[in-house]
């Protein structure tokens, strides 16, 4: 049964206030969830100012520029800061982007950011995604194909090729996924926007010869079929992506296969 | 791993924006649930009828009162609702309709559509 509420030992508190915006030129107020795992108190909200004036253009900028200069124990994943890795994900007034590709001059203030929803809080932003990345290696992200390996590639007609455009891109960030109410409430079961998106971008391989398998493997009423086509997963894509009309796809294919 | 302590779940209703996918689709489920009940208050009606006349006459007087013309007025839109949505879920299921552009155009079509229908059914109606 779905947790609507937020047990206890997540419930969030009025965090503290750490400096206000007196003598900035042109002061940001930022809102950030806070939970430190080495203390006992319950997860807070704690306020920030920064000066745009002497920040850099994103989100993420932010978070280094708060990080350096105001509070070194603020905790967040962060790689390459062009929206590749993925490791930026979180939840930015509202809605799952990448902090990295998430512009400063489009969001309302103050700037609400929590991690990844309906996620186990490692420390601050940091949410744990073991769980994601073990769905993700449940659908066998690999090329199945009998003919023995060789020394050349395996070739594709250009149609073929393109079939992949929209799928291969997805970068693994969660946003999707954490995104997605039925994620929410059946994660132990239910694959997700992205892992599904995954599955699809091997399913309409053409060099990938596994595609019976893994749709009878996905043909389950929780694996694939708790998506309801809510569609937040394609409204909070960083990329662009479509992972709801990759899991119709899906569900089309298991639909007109032969039994 | 030498946390001690459990791991809070990070808040997700709590601050995940409202938004025209979710609430569309949570609305569709909400009014798909409100019509199955109101079968059950078509069925009373029937049963009542087999009760014989007075039973039928104290119903009867029920859905004169004001109460049941705000109840008809949402089962009008309830099933305007769920049927254009409805219509909307049977494309998505047939393959049409994914992009974002058309996600949020038909969205509004349904909740226009919906609207524009049950005002249309009343004015017939009263």
């Amino acid at each position: 049964m779905a947790q609507f509420r937020l047990p206890k030992n997540a419930q969030i508190t009025k965090g503290r206030r750490h400096n206000d915006g007196s003598g900035m030129q042109r002061p940001l107020p930022l809102q950030i969830y806070r939970w430190n795992p080495d203390d006992e108190a319950q997860p807070r909200v704690d306020d920030y100012t920064i000066d745009r004036a002497t920040c850099g253009p994103m989100l993420l900028d932010a978070l280094i520029k708060i990080k350096n200069e105001i509070d070194s124990t603020l905790t967040f994943r962060r790689s390459c800061r062009e929206g590749i890795c993925g490791s930026c994900a979180m939840n930015i007034n509202g809605t799952n982007t990448l902090a990295c590709t998430q512009s400063l001059s489009d969001l309302d203030t103050p700037v609400k950011i929590y991690p990844l929803p309906h996620m186990p809080v490692i420390k601050d932003l940091v949410p744990d995604l073991t769980h994601f990345f073990d769905q993700h290696a449940s659908i066998e992200p690999w090329l199945k194909a009998s003919d023995p390996p060789s020394d050349k590639e395996r070739l594709q007609s250009p149609d073929d090729r393109e079939a992949l455009d929209g799928l291969y891109e997805c970068i693994l960030c969660a946003c999707c996924s954490t995104s997605c109410p039925s994620y929410w409430w059946n994660s132990d079961q239910y694959l997700g926007p992205a892992n599904l998106l995954q599955a699809y971008r091997w399913i309409a391989d053409s060099r990938d010869e596994a595609s019976t398998d893994r749709l009878e493997y996905l043909n389950d009423s929780f694996k694939l079929y708790r998506c309801h086509t809510i569609m937040n997963c394609t409204n909070s894509c960083p990329k662009g992506l479509n992972p709801g009309k990759a899991i119709g796809q899906i569900k089309s294919r298991i639909a007109k296969r032969k039994t | 791993m030498s946390n001690p302590r459990a791991r809070p779940i990070s808040p997700h209703l709590q601050v995940y924006r409202p938004q025209l996918t979710s609430v569309l689709s949570i609305m569709h489920r909400l009014t798909g649930i409100f019509l199955s009940g109101v079968t059950m208050v078509l069925s009373l009606w029937l049963v009542n009828i087999a009760f014989g006349e007075v039973a039928y006459s104290v119903f009867v007087a029920f859905w004169d009162s004001w109460i049941s013309t705000l109840l008809l007025t949402g089962v009008v839109f309830c099933v305007y609702y769920h049927l254009l949505n409805g219509v909307r879920h049977l494309a998505w299921d047939w393959g049409f309709g994914f992009s974002l552009a058309r996600v949020y155009a038909t969205g509004w079509a349904v909740v226009g559509g919906s609207l524009a229908l049950s005002a249309i059914t009343l004015v017939l109606a009263i």
